[in-house]
């Protein structure tokens, strides 16, 4: 990237040397965000945004192995196995085998960097070159490796479980993980998506259980692999074409189809947990499941959650339970929409002695809010806000990638980031207290207050 | 943990960080570093890259040079400083408004007053009500929120581009008006009660840190927590805001950083409209506060419920000046050179010390300590950092947590012995190279994010470094050679410079009631 070519193209027609952004939002009106979208040879899905302005690349590759396909006595697997991807290669196809400071010390030589990791839903990688052509081949190339011919070292394994036992350990000691286990447990019950990893379930997992896992997970027929960056169409199919080149090549219809995960239950009645602790604020969660990323009430529910509590300073929460009465530090409330009804959750501290205050102005802010929906005037806000911001929300390379991958792994439309705006747009006042009639019942959710007298 | 597994166009809702920095919301994580960027590289690093985070900061080679950004300086004829960089990626722009003074700038008693004071600027104008000025930039498509630091605070609104003059306008204003009423005053002084509270006293290591410190430093005011003593929050008035405002919120005091999808002269004829005006007034004068020499170890145990122990060894060490990196420290032949030039080397090398014990995973003092090559592991993580530059007095600090079994005086024995080693026997030029080629990396990777830009903007202002400081730095560190590495590890690492602070872990008592307000509650 040079000045002389950013400052012809914002004025010319060789718009793409600046990047997309430009383009997005020339004269005015919302054009097309251009992303392209193929199906490789393999059954790989890759999703591109060319953003050619800086001498970089950030590619993610998702899998459907999130912990949420971990066995319950093995919490903690897919994180494990991921964590130890880093951990060593195999020799293999001719390649030596590379130890975990020699991998380590390769990435940073290369001046890239690889990350593997595990959430509830997805497994996923991520590599960040610069895409001068020899690092950037090189590092596509033990990406590629990293990907496929992970050793497992088991000895590594037994200092890592250690590590990791001793920080689950600790944890028991910290009151916001204390609370936030407790919260999870009693929200989703036996779901996956509440099962909690101790110092037990690492106990079970060994370095066999992860060469099986890795086996079955990381295959090329299910990658999602997105890209933002300065490289075209063409680079990006050889990219993702030699990124998955290592693993074995087979058609996923050949493949044992992935088990159904159940849905997370809803709650049957209000649940109270009271955890003593000594500290010097209480801890207090209030919620309950929420609802799925394919829901319908998407728009309406988030819109209607920025104003009840996710809008940071103007939320309603915040109003109440900080501005008017300086009751904590900090009050929010979000959704967590996955493949499963993930959890809506009220959260906040406040010095022990405020805790029953702050419970019972929580739930009636909530109790009024789903009863009766947003103001008009509150509705207003939240569209100004969110749609004259909407650019915020894609202004770089990186930001850009987290949106793109989540078109890819929830099967959004290629438009969906266009449509973005008018959808908040077309959210009234009535979807708002629909949607969270439909989805929140405060008669029936779980409080969970630590540290309260 | 909570689960949270959508990562889409979701409203974030980001807790607080654990500890050291103050902002007025937890919320939005996006500027929580008033320090030069170069000082977090370590700590950095060590960060594991997760899957939906990429890492910023990590390696590239020399052949690929980050292109020279266009950046341009003025000041307005009151004194005030402004910055602008303009990046037309995206029609966003970035409007910070950096003033130098922090909770060094505070005397005892009222330990606090500068974050207190930036909660309070929120709270109005004769023109904006409490709680508008948020409201309106939320109108606006914006986000905002501030932060305060040691050596500085700041306030910040990202916005649609095209709202550029609505924002600099509300910024001018509260710099120059903020009016409200003591009522206003009490409702918030428990609200950074409550943050206080959330951030350090009920984390073992933050309360731990914020002792150690009050122990390392005498003199400096370094040695006051920038949330400020629990006491002193207490006994806060109103007028110790407004008088610490009017002393120090003067536009000779502040730059204004500008960055996204604006033009200079744009920039400019905003700042002159609505900056311009501000009358001038003298900065006050600082007093130099130097902490005396130490001339012999200090040591602090602190207990708290925890299952794992901490050491943390802190070093005094030189900072690198400012003036050193304008003028370099091998001058031309026939100048004279500065009388800080030899501490200002030293102070770059510490930096390429601490990156080549742990500025990368697998780098000494995690082979060493925690992988345990070559003998036992005595670590659970091991790490250190160099405080570079500053205000005030920087320190050298090596920390880790035990292995089972282990103790803190092992990991303590362990963490000296590696920098002892560098000392005999020197550091491999491919170490060095890698650690080099990891800060020339980071110039092209920090281009995807104006708001960290505008950051690093402010922040090298705040110390006096030049609009190129941080690719002067990186120069610098460039040339560092292993034998200058070896020199640093051999003079600053003796005991006498030393404080070593200790976290003992308590059981925890799951029965034991709720502690009482340690002190009267003010309603």
């Amino acid at each position: 990237m040079t000045f002389a070519i950013k400052n012809r193209a914002r004025s010319s027609i060789s718009i793409w040397a600046t990047g997309i952004f430009c383009l997005i939002f020339q004269a005015g009106a919302l054009a097309a965000i251009p992303i392209q979208q193929w199906t490789q040879p393999s059954g790989a899905q890759v999703y591109l945004v060319e953003s050619p302005a800086i001498a970089m690349v950030d590619i993610q590759m998702e899998f459907d192995a999130g912990t949420r396909r971990d066995p319950a006595a093995q919490a903690g697997l897919a994180g494990a196995m991921t964590g130890m991807m880093e951990k060593g290669l195999q020799a293999r196809n001719g390649a030596p085998a590379l130890d975990e400071n020699a991998l380590s010390e390769a990435w940073a030589d290369l001046g890239a960097q690889f990350g593997a990791g595990a959430t509830s839903d997805r497994m996923g990688f991520s590599l960040r070159s610069l895409t001068e052509p020899d690092l950037l081949d090189k590092a596509v190339a033990l990406a590629a490796r990293e990907l496929a011919e992970p050793a497992f070292p088991d000895a590594v394994w037994q200092r890592e479980r250690q590590r990791l036992q001793a920080s689950i350990k600790e944890s028991y000691t910290r009151p916001g993980s204390i609370i936030g286990r407790a919260y999870t447990q009693a929200v989703y019950g036996t779901h996956p998506y509440g099962y909690q990893v101790t110092e037990e379930t690492l106990s079970r997992i060994g370095v066999d259980d992860m060469r099986k896992l890795h086996a079955n997970s990381v295959v090329a027929c299910r990658a999602r692999i997105s890209m933002v960056g300065a490289v075209t169409r063409a680079q990006a199919d050889v990219i993702a074409t030699r990124l998955l080149a290592r693993l074995p090549q087979v058609p996923c219809d050949s493949l044992p189809p992935l088990l159904e995960v159940p849905e997370v239950a809803p709650l049957a009645q209000a649940d109270e947990k009271r955890i003593p602790f000594d500290s010097a604020q209480a801890h207090v969660l209030i919620g309950q499941p929420g609802y799925k990323r394919a829901d319908p009430d998407y728009f309406a529910l988030t819109v209607g959650n920025y104003i009840l509590g996710g809008g940071g300073f103007v939320s309603r929460l915040t109003l109440e339970v900080r501005e008017k009465r300086g009751l904590t530090y900090g009050v929010s409330s979000y959704f967590s929409p996955g493949l499963h009804a993930g959890a809506f959750t009220v959260g906040l501290q406040t010095r022990p002695d405020q805790a029953v205050q702050a419970v019972a102005l929580v739930r009636d802010v909530l109790k009024e809010f789903v009863a009766n929906g947003p103001t008009e005037a509150e509705l207003k806000a939240a569209k100004d806000n969110l749609i004259g911001g909407f650019a915020l929300r894609i202004d770089s390379n990186r930001k850009l990638l987290d949106n793109i991958s989540g078109i890819a792994w929830n099967r959004l439309p290629l438009d969906y980031l266009d449509t973005w705006t008018q959808q908040v747009d077309k959210v009234t006042v009535a979807d708002i207290k629909a949607a969270f009639a439909r989805k929140l019942q405060p008669d029936k959710m779980v409080t969970v207050v630590l540290g309260s007298p | 943990m909570l689960v949270n597994p959508s990562g889409l166009l979701h409203l974030q809702c980001q807790r607080p960080a654990p500890h050291s920095y103050s902002m007025k919301h937890p919320r939005q994580d996006l500027l929580t570093h008033p320090v030069p960027f170069f000082l977090s590289f370590s700590r950095l690093f060590r960060a594991p890259a997760t899957l939906l985070a990429l890492c910023l900061g990590t390696a590239a080679v020399a052949q690929a040079p980050a292109p020279r950004p266009e950046v341009e300086q003025f000041t307005l004829a009151n004194g005030l400083t402004v910055i602008v960089k303009p990046d037309h990626r995206a029609p966003t722009a970035v409007h910070m408004l950096w003033v130098r003074v922090g909770s060094m700038d505070e005397v005892d008693g009222t330990s606090g007053v500068a974050h207190a004071l930036e909660h309070m600027m929120f709270k109005g104008t004769p023109t904006v009500k409490p709680g508008d000025f948020s409201k309106r930039v939320a109108a606006l498509g914006g986000r905002d929120n501030a932060f305060t630091g040691r050596d500085n605070t700041g306030y910040h609104q990202q916005i649609p581009a095209g709202k550029l003059e609505d924002v600099m306008r509300l910024e001018a204003d509260r710099f120059a008006n903020m009016q409200w009423p003591d009522e206003e005053f009490k409702r918030e002084i428990e609200v950074v009660k409550e943050e206080r509270r959330l951030r350090t006293e009920d984390s073992p290591r933050a309360m731990l840190y914020e002792q150690a410190t009050a122990m390392t430093f005498m003199a400096s005011p370094y040695r006051r927590p920038v949330v400020g003593w629990m006491s002193d929050l207490d006994a806060m008035t109103p007028n110790d805001l407004r008088e610490f405002y009017r002393r120090w919120y003067v536009p000779a005091n502040a730059a204004v950083v500008v960055a996204g999808d604006v033009t200079v002269a744009q920039v400019k004829k905003l700042a002159e409209k609505y900056y311009g005006g501000i009358p001038a007034r003298p900065v006050p004068v600082r007093k130099p506060r130097a902490e005396p020499e130490q001339d012999g170890m200090r040591r602090l145990d602190y207990k708290a419920p925890a299952s794992q122990a901490y050491v943390g060894m802190s070093f005094k060490v030189p900072k690198l000046e400012p003036a050193d990196l304008v003028q370099p420290a091998s001058p031309a032949a026939g100048a004279q050179p500065s009388p800080t030039a030899a501490a200002s080397r030293d102070a770059l090398a510490l930096a390429v010390l601490s990156a080549v014990l742990d500025g990368y995973s697998g780098a000494r003092l995690d082979r060493a300590l925690v992988q345990g090559q070559g003998n036992e592991r005595v670590a659970d993580s091991a790490g250190s950092s160099s405080g570079l530059i500053g205000r005030g007095p920087q320190l050298f600090i090596l920390d880790g947590v035990p292995a089972e079994g282990k103790t803190t005086q092992q990991v303590a024995e362990a963490l000296r012995r590696q920098v002892a080693l560098i000392a005999r026997e020197g550091v491999s030029e491919a170490e060095l190279n890698r650690v080099k080629t990891q800060w020339v990396a980071s110039e092209t990777y920090k281009l995807d994010s104006v708001a960290s830009q505008a950051r690093e903007l402010g922040s090298n202002w705040i110390q006096g470094l030049p609009l190129d400081g941080s690719e002067r730095v990186i120069a610098q560190l460039r040339t560092v050679s292993a034998a200058e590495v070896q020199a640093v590890a051999a003079k600053y690492f003796g005991d006498d410079q030393m404080t070593m602070a200790t976290l003992l872990p308590q059981a925890v008592d799951p029965n034991r009631k709720p502690r009482k307000p340690a002190v009267a509650i003010r309603h």
